[in-house]
Order: structure tokens, then sequence, then C-alpha cells
């Protein structure tokens, strides 16, 4: 008795009770295709937050800020000193482990105006040319500002599309795209020219959100109003976007020279950086570069650790966590599903070999050993797992489709081949294990009971 | 040394604490080429002495010798294999797989015995021949008579070649004429030199063999053999002292 006999068998069972087998099938249809269907739309919520974090820069972005001397050292706190430009060069000098070193000025309140209109931007920076690459930028229109324009502190910006879209107008109610670079714009009352824009960030939700809207505009009921700003597909990384596409830089010097220098206390100018970034070469060695890192910096701060790091990381687990727990409360589900089909199988092949004791008594009586009965029905049960295996992988497609039309802004769930794996794998183990108690019985049937048994 | 050789064999039941003795120290040879018949009432326990013979059952005391292998002490697959190979069942209700059609019924023994798919055609083609049915291969069962449907089922029990047939109630379910023509069948099988052994509670069937085995609670009552030269139709006694019969 070869496998494929029993294979075949196993088939023509299946056959002869077509209907019945086909219910069978769908509980692991069911199972396969929701186990699949719910770790792509994990998968696809991953992407989402994966890019966001990759959006702000990923995890080997730290940010060194300005921290409360400890206790300890609170007899020196006239000595402090805080994070200066002369920390951006020590470190550029003394610690290897970090790629990138972008010094950060910030002014609060810039108002930048032009033609009567007015934006406020959250995020006035001055900082260097690096900053780009620092934070994932890109320009689409026009350029970064460069060394020379920070050598001169140029009246030069580099603006985000929140700010075209306000002072400008945006591409999606005038219909064209629209490029500010070349114009001027009024900053705190200085003017400054507008040398590049961003490309205009947005997470995959917003990105179908805003097509959805240019084929089916919403309509709008009653008077005209801005709905907040809570709900639009922001999703958990939403934010970064929208804090991305306010960014306006300028060169670092130009901030000192413009507007740092006028408005320190009793006329001494405030020479502290708003925030310094690093970012290092290696994630797997982002404890050396901190300690790097901070060895270099209590040279500079005089050994008083006025400085504190702050990175991505909880961030980072904060997906992870996020991820897990959907994981395992969509998993739990799926696997109950799949469960649940397993329970189908072994009571149709107990019902099937209640059915077929006459004919495994004569199978027996001609030379069919116990274990060759007990394969012939796993092989059955598997074959049933198998169909629903492959079917149900076909269905999660066809689920994950119903899923989109059903919630068009989610992110794309992404069917991953590890899933597929493991869908199909797990419907065979549910197969064996389902056959399991039916193939004992079948195999420990006694041959003369059998033959007996009308 | 005969094919089969029973010693001192009983099967003891227990139902609800009651000891019910199917087989009661059965001693018996079947010779190779004998044509035998074991007849009794229902009860009488030859059913459990076929099972016995045929590998279906182990005896709770005793030996069995079937071609010169001790078969009491086998494990279940060994038996499996020596129904497989040694032995061919014929049934009262035919016992045909009504899913497949004729030639896969008289294959099945050869699957389970690893022959390869060119092989157990032949053979089954031929052990169809032998009966007269090799143009009905792919009917199904259900489209046959009762006497065709036995007649797969013999073809079936021989296309192993095993060393004894044994039938149990082979007419039983089949009328009278069409009875008479399996029994044709079985003595024309016997007279090629098959060993065959019909289990019956029919006298009349019975006297079709040479040689005739009567089972009563679970003994031998009677044994009649018609071969011994020149004492046809002679009904010799029991002897206890031979071994072979019971007080």
């Amino acid at each position: 008795m070869n496998l494929f006999n029993s294979i075949t068998i196993g088939f023509k069972e299946i056959w002869a009770h077509k209907f019945r087998s086909l219910l069978t099938v769908l509980g692991i249809i069911l199972g396969v295709a929701s186990l699949v269907a719910m770790s792509a739309l994990v998968k696809g919520m991953e992407n989402g937050l994966r890019a966001a974090l990759i959006e702000i820069g990923g995890v080997e972005k730290v940010r060194i800020e300005d921290q409360d001397i400890p206790q300890t050292q609170m007899h020196l706190a006239d000595q402090a000193v805080g994070n200066t430009i002369k920390d951006v060069y020590a470190l550029q000098q003394s610690a290897p482990l970090l790629k990138t070193i972008s010094p950060e000025m910030r002014l609060r309140n810039a108002v930048i105006t032009r033609d009567g209109k007015m934006f406020q931007s959250w995020n006035f920076v001055g900082t260097w040319a690096n900053a780009l690459d620092m934070n994932q930028h890109v320009v689409e229109h026009g350029r970064m500002f460069n060394d020379i324009d920070e050598e001169n502190a140029a009246s030069v910006c580099v603006v985000g599309t929140s700010l075209r879209d306000e002072l400008f107008g945006s591409p999606e109610k005038a219909g064209r795209e629209i490029n500010p670079v070349g114009e001027v714009v009024s900053i705190n009352g200085v003017p400054f020219t507008i040398i590049g824009m961003f490309k205009h960030y947005e997470s995959d939700m917003d990105r179908k959100l805003r097509e959805l809207e240019k084929d089916k505009p919403q309509e709008q009921t009653g008077p005209t109003r801005s709905r907040g700003w809570g709900s639009r597909g922001s999703g958990m990384g939403g934010f970064v976007y929208r804090m991305k596409n306010m960014t306006v830089y300028i060169p670092l010097q130009t901030m000192w020279v413009k507007f740092r220098s006028a408005s320190g206390t009793n006329n001494t100018p405030d020479p502290r950086l708003s925030s310094l970034w690093i970012k290092v070469n290696d994630v797997d060695q982002l404890d050396q570069a901190l300690q790097q890192s901070r060895n270099v910096l209590l040279q500079t701060h005089r050994g008083i650790e006025d400085f504190a790091f702050r990175t991505q990381e909880d961030w980072a687990d904060q997906i992870n966590t996020s991820i897990t727990n959907a994981r395992l409360s969509g998993g739990i589900i799926a696997a109950i599903s799949l469960l649940v089909g397993g329970i189908g199988i072994m009571n149709i092949m107990l019902a099937s070999i209640t059915e077929r004791v006459r004919e495994i008594g004569i199978r027996k009586a001609i030379g069919a050993t116990d274990s060759s009965m007990f394969i012939q029905i796993i092989v059955e049960s598997m074959v049933i797992a198998l169909l629903g295996g492959v079917a149900g992988l076909i269905a999660s497609a066809a689920l994950i489709e119903l899923l989109v039309i059903l919630s068009p802004t989610e992110n794309t769930p992404m069917i991953t081949v590890n899933a597929m794996a493991l869908s199909f794998i797990s419907s065979a183990v549910v197969g064996v294990l389902a056959g399991l108690l039916p193939a004992i019985k079948a195999a420990k049937l006694s041959p003369i009971q059998a033959l007996r048994y009308d | 040394m005969a094919l089969v050789e029973l010693r001192n064999v009983s099967k003891i039941y227990h139902l609800g604490g009651e000891e019910i003795r199917a087989l009661d120290d059965v001693s018996l040879d079947i010779d190779g080429g004998e044509f035998i018949s074991i007849i009794g009432p229902s009860g009488s326990g030859k059913s459990t002495l076929m099972h016995i013979l045929g590998c279906l059952d182990s005896p709770t005391k005793g030996t069995i010798q079937l071609d010169g292998k001790m078969i009491h002490s086998l494990s279940g697959a060994e038996l499996a294999r020596a129904r497989n190979q040694k032995i061919g069942f014929v049934f009262q209700f035919f016992n045909l797989l009504p899913k497949l059609n004729v030639l896969q019924n008289v294959e099945l023994p050869m699957i389970y015995s690893g022959l390869n798919a060119r092989d157990r055609r032949e053979r089954a083609v031929n052990a169809l021949k032998l009966v007269d049915l090799e143009n009905r291969s792919k009917h199904r069962p259900s489209q046959l008579s009762g006497g065709q449907q036995q007649r797969v089922a013999i073809a079936r029990a021989l296309v192993n070649e095993p060393k004894i047939v044994f039938a149990d109630e082979p007419t039983g379910n089949l009328d009278s004429h069409t009875g008479e023509a399996i029994l044709t069948l079985f003595r024309k099988l016997s007279e090629q030199g098959r060993t065959i052994a019909l289990v019956t509670h029919d006298p009349e069937i019975a006297a079709v063999t040479p040689r005739r085995i009567e089972i009563r609670d679970g003994k031998i009552a009677k044994q009649v053999d018609a071969t011994l030269a020149g004492l046809d139709r002679l009904e010799r006694a029991a002897d206890v002292s031979s071994g072979i019969g019971v007080s």
C-alpha cells in the first residue's frame, strides 16, 4: 500500500461525497484565509508604522537635548554651558561612531507672511545642509542651501508643502502643481527667498484618502467649515508627516545672525542650540556610540552632565508592541477558526469511518495492516485539509480585496510568503491532528467485528 | 506435513463474567489440494474456527501451523501479511467495495502486497478470466447480479495465489440455481489443485466436498472423508486416540 494509492483513495472518498466534503473543506478555507488575511493586515499596519519611523529618521537618529543638572552637580549650575556649536565640532572630531551630526536652532512663534496671508510654522529651524539626510527630507523643487549660504548667512529658506499650501495655494484646490521657488516671503519681518521645496510627505493611508477624495469629492452639508485636525486618516504616525510638511529650514548661521543674536536676555545672545541630532553608523552599536558621544560631551561640558540622549527606541518598541498585540489577537481568532475547521474534519472523518466499517473490515480481511488503515485515514483527512489550505490561500487574496473595498484608506495589506507558508503548514497539521483519532479508531477495528457490522 | 495443522486449539470469550468456549480443544489437519467443508449450526463455533484458520483471529490456547509457519503467535501486521499472501476469503454478502469497479476490486489484495500497477492488472484480468467475467471488468458491483458479484469475490480471493481459500456460506445469499453454479465453480477450482474450505450450515452444500468436518459446541463432532479409498460415503466416527478427532 503506497502513499500514492492512499492519496488516490482519499480523493475518491472526497469526490464521492462532494457536498459533505465541500462543507468540511470550507471550515479550513475560512481558517487559512483568515490567517493569511490577518497577517497581511498586520503586515500592512506594520509597514505604515515603520514607514513613519523611517520618515523621521529611523532608530539610528538620536537627539541630544538639554537636561536639568543632576542634584550632585547643582553647585556647578552656573558653569553649565548647554549644547553649543562647539559640541558639534568636538563630536565631529572625536566620535567616529557617528555618521552625521546636525545642530538645530529653533525659533518658536515664527510667522511667515506673504501678500497678507500668514503661515505659522511649528518647525522653523536653522540648521546645516546635512539635516536633509538626518531627517530624510527630499527636495522636490529647487535646491537645499549649501555651505556658501551657511557661510554668508544668506536669507534663503527651504520649505515644506504646508507653507506653500497656506501662502500660495494648494495644488488640490488649484488643480495644478504650484512651485514657490524663487518667491520671497517675510519671516518675522525679514525677507527670505525660497530656494527649495520638499516633496509632499504623506502616509500610505493619507495618500489613499486623497486619491479617494479626488475621485469622489466629499459632499459637505451645511456651512463651510474646517473639520479640525483629529480624524483625517492620520493613523498612528500621521503627525510625523504633518510635522514634516510644516518644516521651514534656513541656514544655521542665518538663524544666529538674523534672529538669535537679537533675542537674547540682557543683550547677551544665547549661543545654545535647541537640539543636536546625531545619527549613528550602525544601530547595533547604538550603545557604544552613545557612550562615545557622552564622553566627548562631558569634556566640552566640563564634566557637567546637563545633556541627555533621546532615542527613537521607545517608538520602535511601541511599534513592536502594537504589532505583537495585533498579531496575537488576529492570530488567536484565525487559530480558533482553523481549530473549528479541524473539528469539522474530525467529525466528518469519524462519520466516514462509521459509514465504512464494513469496507475497513474487507480491506483488513484481504491483507490491509492496521498501519495501512491508519495511513489511509490520515491521508484522507490531510487531503481535505490541504485542499482547504490551497483554496484558503486563493480565498485569502479575495478576502483582502474585500477588506480593501470595505476600508479603502487603511494601510495596504501585504500578503507575505511566510504567512502563506505558515497557514498552509497549519492546515496540514490540523489535517493530521483531526485525522488522528478517526485513524486510530479505524486501525483498531477488529476485522471480524467490522465484517459482521451492518 | 499438512498444509494446515491445528493442535488443541481453544477460543474462549468472556461475556459478563461468563466463560464461553467458542472452540474447545480442536485439532485438525488440512492437506494441500483438499476440498473440505466445515459444517455446523449457527453458534456451533464453525465461524470462529474459520476466523482462526483464516488468520483473522488468534486462539486463546493451542497452536496453528499454516504452510510451515506458526501463526498463532504472530503480530497484527504479520497476520495481515499472512491473510494477504496465503489466504483468500469469499463471504456470504460478497463484500466487494461498491465504489471500485470489478477490476479494481480484484486488484485490491495486490495493492496491499505492493505489486506494481502492470502486474496487478495482468493478474486481475487472469483471475477474472478464471471466473468468466473478464468482459465485466469496468462495471461496478452494483451493476452485477448476485452470482456475478460472488464470482468477482472468488476472483479477488484467488488473485494472490493463496494456499487456501475460505468460503463462508458462499451460496447463502444466492438463489439455488446460481448457488449451484458457484459450487460448480469451486469444484472446478478444486480440480485445478486449489485448497478450498467451505463453511456452511447446510449439509446439502457440504455434500459437494469429499471431506466434511462437523462442528458442534466448539468441538469436532464428526468427520467424513470420502476420499479414503473405497470407503465412499462411509461415516467414520471420530477416533480419540488418532489425535485427529475429539471425544
